[in-house]
């Protein structure tokens, strides 16, 4: 396990939701800056809830969200941003009348230097979109545009990623692709935090991985274990 | 100010108060209940008061009718007409999300105005209809204090038959849409269908309110229709009373139309001179009033108490 | 047939009036969700600012209208921080109910400084120009100003919406508001900028309208109607859209008196929009609504 100096994310207890009753039932999260943190779990395990929490955009109601060990919990999307988090939402992650340059420019509107060799990074490491950046994003197809989503976050050199469900939808060949991706993102030392459904490929790559279920840990260990765990197995991966 | 006259002020007070109270409820039916956005109230108003006005005149060349029916036709023909010309705009505007039926409420009002103003053959266009009777002239009732007891049974008949509906089966499933469109389409009930019959419901309900203010003012012209006094007052009214409350609506309407009273009695005050203006003043401190509510008590005075049926989506 | 390009011109006129309103109205609904119904008294306002400096300082209309646009921008944007702001976070309908008693405030502010009867900017008749080459047309410079002014307005929030962070931002909120807030940008920054826009440009709405014909009170609010369909049909969020959207909904009211009493003209707007709402709600140039 990491020293806690290297700790970039860590989400103490936290309990909340949409305003009724809680969806996070005291749900705890860490996250290294050369970690690929996995969560998963069931339909409704809060695990979108709790990316949202952690970004948010979904009150706490107690319990603290510290980042590099300070205090972030409830603050606003834009400090999150300063900040170096980024989130990827799992759907309408993309401005469709956007052209895929002016979503990644819009990713880096924070940022007060000049965008372009963020842009460029971003365009090495999916050359794909660069053919199309004059291309509007809503006219691409859903691997494509995840792919606009993640540039889109990575304009602003995070420190830590969080997506949710970045394969959902796609076909096994791009699933695949996806993840060689995000093993890359994170070897340039950014965080990695998602919330996948394929569990057991994401398992496969990940540095550790959380289960959820009723909006509290269940389950967390390194991927490779949770995947050995028979009863984690029984949950998600059998059948 | 005497008493007598004081009195007789009241009982003209009350009988607006309770036309408008009339208004509301239909509001509250379309809105309220179903979150249905009618902007295009002076609209229905306008067909209910011409209606029952042509069926119960005497016999006129200028304009159409003067039929010389009795009250009660006419009142009839009023919320018959008026929920025809419902059903007609609400099978158009029925899926229009709210803005879109916003816009398209007050272009039908503002349509219906224009007509009645251009169309003379019709409904005499700018001199108007004149000389609409009292109802039940002749016996006891043809007072002005017997005038406010029809209204104010129209209105206790409204309040019963809206309730009645507001607890059936019918009433929970507009509620239920309001709360939770998808929820309830998921669970087999024809959205547009019941939407449809609750904008039906409260455009008669409106025709009705503007058949009653026809024999209560006993002069109809398209300038009566003008939004601000058709729209504008009525939604402040259900909006300060707490929409989805059928109480609320008619006390909304006493209170607003107490409040535009007072600012009449205000405005009287200044010299003749300013007349437009005072008539400028009232109608923004009016629009200030909804600004305040808004701001501070978006629920109005009495807000709605519902059963809860499906928690509120996030 | 010269009748008939006469017409034109006029309907170019009043469609360069219904632009201008319809793209504040199409940048407000996209970017704030609601139809904001006091849009067109912020045209009857802005025609009534430009009608004081041309008094008090003895501009001519055209410098006048510059000054009426920041004018109308301050007030909007005031209007907005005072009051809209307050009620943003409860449902947007809440926003329409108050921008309609935002609408008969103005109203009645107007009627209380300005007076209810008709005013003009310049008194006076202006010489047309004849065009012997088109049979004796006759072209008012005030129309081709007008016109002219539109497309320039208009060139100039399209280079503004495509080529500027801000303008892309606008963009960006428009097509997906979560998204944008996640992204960090500074939503309430970027709604201020949409109502100096679109009250500047229902400012220039108004003084047109107001070069065209006369100043009163109620000249924005029947005109607001004309403008929503504008909007609608242009798609919503689209300014050149917009344009289109005015220019046809113009050039129908103004050809519609070759058939039908002049006192239907908004009916030929509405008629319009419904079929447009019923058939094609996203607009002829598809809006991100």
């Amino acid at each position: 396990m990491s020293s806690s100096t290297t700790t970039l994310l860590d989400a103490q207890e936290i309990y909340g939701g949409y305003g009724g009753a809680d969806i996070l039932k005291g749900t705890n999260l860490r996250a290294n800056a050369d970690e690929i943190v996995v969560i998963v779990g069931p339909n409704g395990a809060g695990k979108s809830t709790a990316m949202k929490a952690i970004f948010g955009l979904v009150k706490i109601r107690t319990g603290k969200v510290l980042f590099q060990g300070e205090d972030i919990t409830n603050a606003k999307p834009e400090q999150m941003v300063r900040r170096g988090i980024a989130y990827v939402p799992q759907e309408q992650n993309v401005f469709p009348s956007l052209t895929v340059q002016e979503n990644l420019e819009m990713g880096g509107y924070l940022m007060t230097d000049d965008l372009k060799p963020r842009m460029e990074k971003v365009y090495d490491l999916f050359p794909k979109l660069a053919e199309r950046r004059r291309q509007p994003a809503g006219l691409m197809s859903g691997g494509e545009r995840q792919l606009v989503a993640m540039g889109r976050a990575l304009m602003v050199d995070p420190k830590l990623l969080m997506l949710d469900e970045p394969t959902a939808g796609l076909s096994p060949k791009l699933i695949d692709e996806t993840f060689e991706r995000i093993k890359e993102i994170n070897a340039q030392g950014i965080g990695v935090l998602m919330v996948e459904q394929n569990a057991k490929q994401a398992l496969a790559i990940a540095s550790r991985g959380y289960v959820l279920a009723t909006g509290a840990n269940r389950h967390e260990d390194t991927g490779p274990n949770l995947l050995a765990n028979p009863e984690v197995a029984e949950m998600f991966l059998g059948g | 100010m005497e008493l007598a006259s004081l009195f007789a002020y009241l009982i003209s007070f009350l009988t607006f108060a309770g036309i408008y109270a009339v208004l509301a409820m239909g509001l509250n039916t379309q809105w309220g209940f179903t979150g249905q956005f009618n902007i295009g109230i002076a609209g229905f108003f306008a067909v209910g008061a011409y209606t029952s006005a042509i069926l119960t005149t005497p016999e006129s060349p200028a304009y159409l009718g003067g039929l010389g029916m009795p009250f009660l036709v006419g009142l009839a023909g009023a919320t018959l007409a008026s929920a025809l010309i419902g059903l007609v705009i609400g099978r158009i505007t029925a899926k229009l999300r709210t803005d879109y039926l916003a816009i398209a409420t007050i272009g039908i009002a503002e349509m219906i105005r224009l007509f009645i103003k251009n169309e003379d053959w019709l409904t005499n266009g700018v001199r108007g209809i004149a000389g609409i009777e009292r109802p039940f002239a002749g016996t006891p009732l043809d007072s002005p204090f017997g005038y406010l007891l029809v209204v104010v049974a129209f209105v206790v008949l409204v309040y019963f038959l809206l309730e009645r509906a507001y607890a059936s089966p019918w009433g929970r499933v507009l509620r239920a849409i309001r709360e939770n469109e998808p929820a309830t389409a998921a669970a087999g009930k024809s959205i547009a269908r019941f939407r449809l019959q609750a904008f039906v419901l409260g455009a008669a309900i409106m025709g009705l309110g503007g058949g009653l203010y026809a024999h209560f003012f006993g002069f109809l012209s398209p300038e009566a229709f003008m939004p601000l006094y058709g729209t504008f007052l009525v939604w402040v009214m259900l909006i300060a009373g707490g929409s989805g409350n059928n109480r609320g609506a008619i006390l909304g309407a006493v209170v607003v139309w107490g409040v535009w009273t007072l600012t009449e009695l205000a405005t009287d005050l200044l010299p003749t001179e300013y007349a437009t203006q005072a008539a400028a003043l009232r109608v923004l401190l009016i629009g200030v009033l909804l600004q305040v509510i808004l701001v501070t008590r978006p629920q109005g005075i009495l807000p709605e108490k519902p059963p809860k049926l499906i928690a509120r989506k996030k | 047939m010269n009748d008939i390009l006469q017409i034109l011109i006029y309907g170019m006129v009043l469609g360069s009036v219904l632009s201008m309103g319809a793209i504040g109205v199409s940048m407000i609904f996209g970017i704030l969700r609601f139809a904001h119904f006091a849009h067109g008294d912020f045209m009857t306002l802005g025609a009534y600012i430009g009608l004081t400096f041309i008094a008090v300082m003895g501009l001519s209309p055209w410098f006048a209208l510059p000054a009426a646009m920041i004018g109308m921008a301050v007030v909007a944007v005031v209007i907005d921080q005072l009051l809209y702001r307050r009620i943003r976070r409860t449902q947007p309908v809440i926003l329409l109910i108050s921008s309609f008693g935002m609408a008969l405030i103005l109203r009645s502010l107007i009627q209380l400084i300005w007076g209810s009867e008709n005013q003009t900017y310049a008194s006076g008749i202006q010489f047309p120009w004849r065009l012997d080459v088109l049979g004796g047309l006759r072209i008012k410079p005030d129309h081709v100003w007008i016109v002219l002014i539109s497309l320039g307005l208009v060139a100039g929030v399209h280079l503004f919406l495509t080529r500027t962070r801000m303008g892309k931002a606008m963009r960006a909120m428009s097509d997906n508001m979560d998204l944008a807030l996640v992204s960090g940008i500074p939503a309430e920054r970027v709604i201020i900028v949409t109502w100096i826009i679109g009250g500047a440009l229902a400012a220039a709405a108004g003084v047109f309208l107001g070069i065209d014909t006369r100043l009163h009170p109620v000249m924005g609010w029947t005109t607001l109607l004309p403008v929503f369909a504008a909007a609608i049909l242009g798609g919503i969020g689209r300014p050149y859209g917009a344009i289109v959207g005015g220019m046809v909904i113009g050039i129908s009211m103004e050809m519609s008196t070759l058939f039908i009493s002049a006192a239907y003209k908004p009916a030929v707007a509405f008629a319009i929009m419904v079929v447009m709402l019923i058939f094609r709600p996203q607009g002829i140039f598809k809006g991100t609504l």
